[in-house]
C-alpha cells in the first residue's frame, strides 16, 4: 500500500476563488444577463443616491431660524430645527416640557428592560409597564394632581402623541384580544358567533371609517349629558381595531399548541382557567410575541390616520407646520424628517420581531 | 379504597352549577341578555340624541339633491344629482383605484421579490431596500408625499412637462390622449372575447389529448397569436377605426384627451409602492417555502428548468402565496379610503365626508360605508375558502 508518510503542507485556495474580484465575479458579473443587471442597478443606484446626498447633504442648510437662512438649492433643515419640539410635543407647553420627558424616559426604559435579554425581574417590569405606568403617566401628561397645572388634551401633539396612541391602543388591546380569541376557539356557540361577528367586523372595515365613527356617532350613542374628549374617542377607535387584529394573532398562536396539552391538563383535573392560564397561555404567548410585535408596527402607522379627525400627532403636527405662511414650500423637508422618524422605530421593531422568532424558535414548528 | 367524605352517593345529579352544559347554556344566556341590554341602551341614547337635534332617520335623504360637484365622475355626474347618486359615484372611484392599485402592486410586488431572491447580489439587495423602505413608513405619509411634495410642486400648465406631443405632466394632473371609436370599431373587441373563448377551448381540448396520447402543441404561443393578431388583423382589415384625441393647451389649461387628476395619481401610486413592499415579502417567502428537495427530485427526473419552475415550483409557491396575497389585496382596498386625506372623489370622502357633512344623518351614511367595505371583505374571504378547499394538499 502507498503510504505518504510527509505531511503536505497547507495550500493557499485556488486563484480565483476568493478575493473580492472572485467575488465580484460570482455575485455580480457571472454571466452576460447578470453583468447587464449589475450594472443597470449601479446606474439606478446612481441616479437615486447621488441626488439625494447633494440634497440632504451637500447643499442643506442645517443652522438658522428663518427661511431667509436657506439657500433653497438643497434641503433646509432650519424649519425641521425650528419646528422640532413642537414636532415633539406638540402644542404641550414649553415649561412643561419636563413631564413628558420623565414619561419618555420611563416609557424608554421600559422597553430596553424588556428588550434587553440579561435583565432580571422581567414579569414585575411588564406588570408595571401595564399598571402602574399609565397611571403615571396620565397624572404627569394630563396634571391636576399634585399641584400640576392641568394641560389639556388638545395641546397634546407631535411624536408624544403619536406613541401614546400606539401604547394605549396596544394595552387596551391585549386583553379584550385574549378575550375573543378565547371566545372564538369556545365550544358555546353563542359565545363563538358574538366573538365571529366582533372580530370580522373590526377587521372587515377601514380604519378611518371606525375613526369616523368615533368622532361622529360615539356622541351619538352615548347619553346627552356625557361628552368624550376627542383624545379619548380616537383611542376608543383605535383600541376596539386592534384588538380584534390582535385576536387574531393570539388565536394563530393558541391554535399552534398540540390539542394534547389541553387534553393532558385535563386529565389531571384543571379547570378550564388553570389550563389557559398554567398550561396554554405560557406556551402560546412565546409564540405569539412576533405577531404582536408586527401587528404593533401596524397600529403604530395607523396611528397617523387620527390626523383625519383633527388630532395632532407627529404627521398631523408636520403637515400643519408646512401651512405656515413663515415656512411654505418645505413639504419636501417635513415629509422627510417625519418619515425618517417612523422608519427609525418600525424599522428597529421589525428587526426586533425577527431577531426574537429565531430566539424563541424552540422547536414548536413542525 | 377510600372515600372522600363529602362525595355525592351514586346515582345522585351534581348541582347545576357544577353540570358544564348547564353552566354553559347559563352563561350565554347572561351574554345575550348583556348584549341586547347594552344595545337598547345605545339604541335608546341614539333615539334621545337624534330628537334633540331634529335629525329624522331613514334612508329617504338619498333622493335628495346632492348640490355638490365631483372632481372625478366615472358615470354621468351634476350637482343636481341625488345624494343616492353620490353614494355610486364614491364606491365607483373606490373600486377604480382599488382595482388599478391592486394591478400595479401585483406587478411592482411580484418583480421585486422575485429580483429579491436574485444570485445577482447588487440586484438583490436594491429589492431588499425598496421593501424595507416603504413598508416601513405610514402610507397616509407617503400619499402626501406624492400629493404635496411631488404633484402639487410640478410646473403650471403653460410649462408643463411634456412627453411627446401626446402625453402632457402638469400641476393640474396628467394628460393622455383619448382614443375615440368610430363605427366598426364594436367587432374587435368581440374578437377579442371569441379569440379567449377558442383559445380556453383549445387548451382544454390539448390537456385532454396530451392525458390520452402524450402529444402537445404549443398551445401557449397558438393562444398568444389568436388573442393578440386576431384582433389586430380584424382592425387593420377595418381600416383602423380609431382616431386619437390629443390634449391641447387652451389659455390656462389643456382641453381634450383624458384627464387624470392628481388625487388619483398620487394615491394610486402610494397605494401600489406601499402595498407592492408587502406582497414582494409575500412572493419571496413563497418561493423559499418549497424545500429544495422538490427541484431537485424534478431535475432527478430529467424535467429541463423551465418545466420544474412552472409545474412543480411556481403551484406550491401559489398555495404558499395566495392566502396572504389576498388579505393585501383587501387591505389596499380598505386603505385606499385614506383618499379623504388628499380629496380624491372616492366613498369615505364623498359619501362619509361631504354628503355625511351635508345632510347630518351619520348613522346611514356610515352604516352604508362600512356595509360596502364588510361586503367586499366578506366576498373576498369567500373566494379564500373556496381557494384553500380547492388547493389543499389532500394528506393520507
Amino acid at each position: 500500500m502507498i503510504h505518504n508518510k510527509e505531511v503536505i503542507p497547507e495550500q493557499p485556495a485556488p486563484k480565483g476563488t476568493i478575493g473580492p474580484i472572485a467575488w465580484l465575479r460570482g455575485n455580480l458579473f457571472n454571466g452576460p444577463i447578470n453583468s447587464l443587471f449589475t450594472l443597470l442597478g449601479l446606474y439606478v443606484l446612481y441616479l437615486l443616491v447621488v441626488p439625494t446626498i447633494q440634497w440632504a447633504f451637500i447643499d442643506a442648510d442645517w443652522v438658522g431660524d428663518s427661511r431667509e437662512d436657506c439657500s433653497r438649492v438643497g434641503a433646509c433643515w432650519v424649519f425641521v430645527n425650528a419646528r422640532f419640539s413642537q414636532f415633539i410635543y406638540g402644542l404641550y407647553p414649553s415649561e412643561e416640557y419636563w413631564r413628558a420627558n420623565i414619561v419618555f424616559a420611563m416609557f424608554a426604559s421600559i422597553i430596553a428592560w424588556l428588550v434587553i435579554p440579561r435583565l432580571p425581574l422581567k414579569r414585575w417590569v411588564i406588570v408595571f409597564a401595564l399598571l402602574a405606568f399609565p397611571v403615571i403617566a396620565y397624572v404627569l401628561l394630563h396634571g391636576g394632581y399634585f399641584d400640576l397645572p392641568r394641560v389639556s388634551t388638545h395641546r397634546w401633539g407631535g411624536l408624544m402623541l403619536t406613541l401614546l396612541l400606539a401604547s394605549v391602543g396596544m394595552i387596551g388591546a391585549l386583553p379584550i384580544g385574549i378575550v375573543l380569541a378565547l371566545g372564538r376557539r369556545s365550544q358555546m356557540p353563542i359565545v363563538r358567533t358574538f366573538c365571529v361577528i366582533f372580530i370580522e367586523f373590526w377587521r372587515g372595515v377601514p380604519l378611518i371609517t371606525i375613526l369616523f365613527m368615533a368622532s361622529v356617532m360615539l356622541p351619538l350613542f352615548l347619553p346627552t349629558e356625557l361628552s368624550v374628549d376627542r383624545l379619548i374617542r380616537a383611542l376608543i377607535g383605535l383600541t376596539l381595531f386592534q384588538s380584534a387584529y390582535m385576536a387574531e394573532v393570539i388565536r394563530g398562536g393558541l391554535q399552534a399548541i398540540p390539542k394534547g396539552q389541553d387534553e393532558a391538563a385535563a386529565a389531571l383535573g384543571m379547570t378550564y382557567w388553570k389550563r389557559m392560564g398554567l398550561i396554554i397561555m405560557p406556551q402560546a404567548l412565546k409564540m405569539m410575541i412576533p405577531g404582536i410585535v408586527n401587528t404593533f408596527i401596524s397600529l403604530f402607522k395607523d396611528t397617523t390616520l387620527v390626523m383625519i379627525i383633527g388630532l395632532f400627532d407627529l404627521l398631523g403636527i408636520v403637515q400643519a407646520a408646512l401651512s405656515d405662511s413663515r415656512w411654505l414650500g418645505f413639504s419636501l423637508e417635513g415629509y422627510v424628517f417625519a418619515a425618517f422618524v417612523f422608519w427609525i422605530f418600525c424599522f428597529s421593531m421589525s428587526r426586533y420581531s425577527q431577531y426574537l422568532e429565531r430566539r424563541l424558535n424552540t422547536g414548536h414548528k413542525q | 379504597m377510600s372515600v372522600r367524605p363529602n362525595a355525592r352517593p351514586v346515582g345522585q345529579k351534581p348541582p347545576f352549577w357544577r353540570d358544564r352544559a348547564k353552566r354553559a347554556l347559563i352563561f350565554q344566556i347572561l351574554l345575550v341578555a348583556a348584549v341586547a341590554a347594552f344595545m337598547i341602551y345605545i339604541i335608546g341614547n341614539t333615539q334621545a340624541n337624534l330628537n334633540a337635534r331634529g335629525i329624522t332617520t331613514g334612508f329617504g335623504f338619498l333622493n335628495n339633491t346632492a348640490g355638490f360637484g365631483i372632481g372625478q365622475t366615472l358615470i354621468e355626474y351634476s350637482s343636481q344629482s341625488s345624494y343616492g347618486r353620490t353614494f355610486i359615484i364614491g364606491l365607483l372611484n373606490t373600486l377604480l383605484v382599488g382595482g388599478l392599485g391592486v394591478l400595479a402592486a401585483s406587478i411592482i410586488g411580484f418583480i421585486v421579490g422575485i429580483a429579491r431572491l436574485s444570485p445577482n447580489w447588487l440586484i438583490a439587495r436594491l429589492a431588499n431596500a425598496y421593501i424595507e423602505t416603504f413598508r416601513n413608513i405610514p402610507l397616509l405619509l407617503q400619499i402626501f408625499f406624492w400629493y404635496f411634495a411631488v404633484l402639487r410642486s410640478l410646473p403650471s400648465a403653460r410649462e408643463s412637462m411634456a412627453f411627446g406631443e401626446a402625453i402632457f405632466l402638469n400641476v393640474r394632473g396628467l394628460y393622455l390622449p383619448e382614443p375615440l371609436f368610430e363605427s366598426g370599431f364594436g367587432l374587435i373587441p368581440a374578437t377579442f372575447v371569441v379569440a379567449i373563448v377558442a383559445s380556453i377551448a383549445l387548451v382544454m381540448w390539448n390537456k385532454r389529448r396530451h392525458e390520452a396520447t402524450g402529444k402537445r402543441l404549443p398551445v401557449f404561443w397558438i393562444s398568444l397569436v389568436l388573442i393578440l393578431g386576431l384582433p389586430l388583423l380584424i382592425l387593420v382589415a377595418t381600416g383602423v377605426p380609431v382616431t386619437w384625441e390629443m390634449p391641447e393647451l387652451r389659455g390656462f389649461n389643456f382641453a381634450g384627451g383624458i384627464t387624470i387628476i392628481p388625487e388619483f395619481l398620487a394615491l394610486w401610486l402610494a397605494l401600489s409602492i406601499y402595498t407592492a413592499s408587502f406582497i414582494a415579502e409575500i412572493v419571496r417567502s413563497g418561493i423559499q417555502a418549497i424545500p429544495h428537495g422538490q427541484t431537485e427530485a424534478a431535475q432527478a427526473l430529467s424535467l429541463p428548468r423551465k418545466l420544474v419552475l412552472r409545474l412543480v415550483i411556481i403551484p406550491q409557491a401559489m398555495r404558499v402565496i395566495i392566502p396572504p396575497l389576498t388579505s393585501q389585496y383587501l387591505n389596499l382596498i380598505k386603505n385606499s379610503s385614506l383618499a379623504t386625506a388628499i380629496g380624491y372623489p372616492d366613498l369615505v370622502s364623498v359619501f362619509a365626508g361631504t354628503t355625511l357633512n351635508q345632510t347630518g344623518q351619520a348613522i346611514e351614511v356610515i352604516a352604508m360605508t362600512m356595509a360596502v367595505y364588510l361586503i367586499i371583505s366578506l366576498l373576498v374571504s369567500m373566494f379564500m375558502n373556496w381557494f384553500n378547499a380547492r388547493v389543499a394538499l389532500v394528506e393520507r
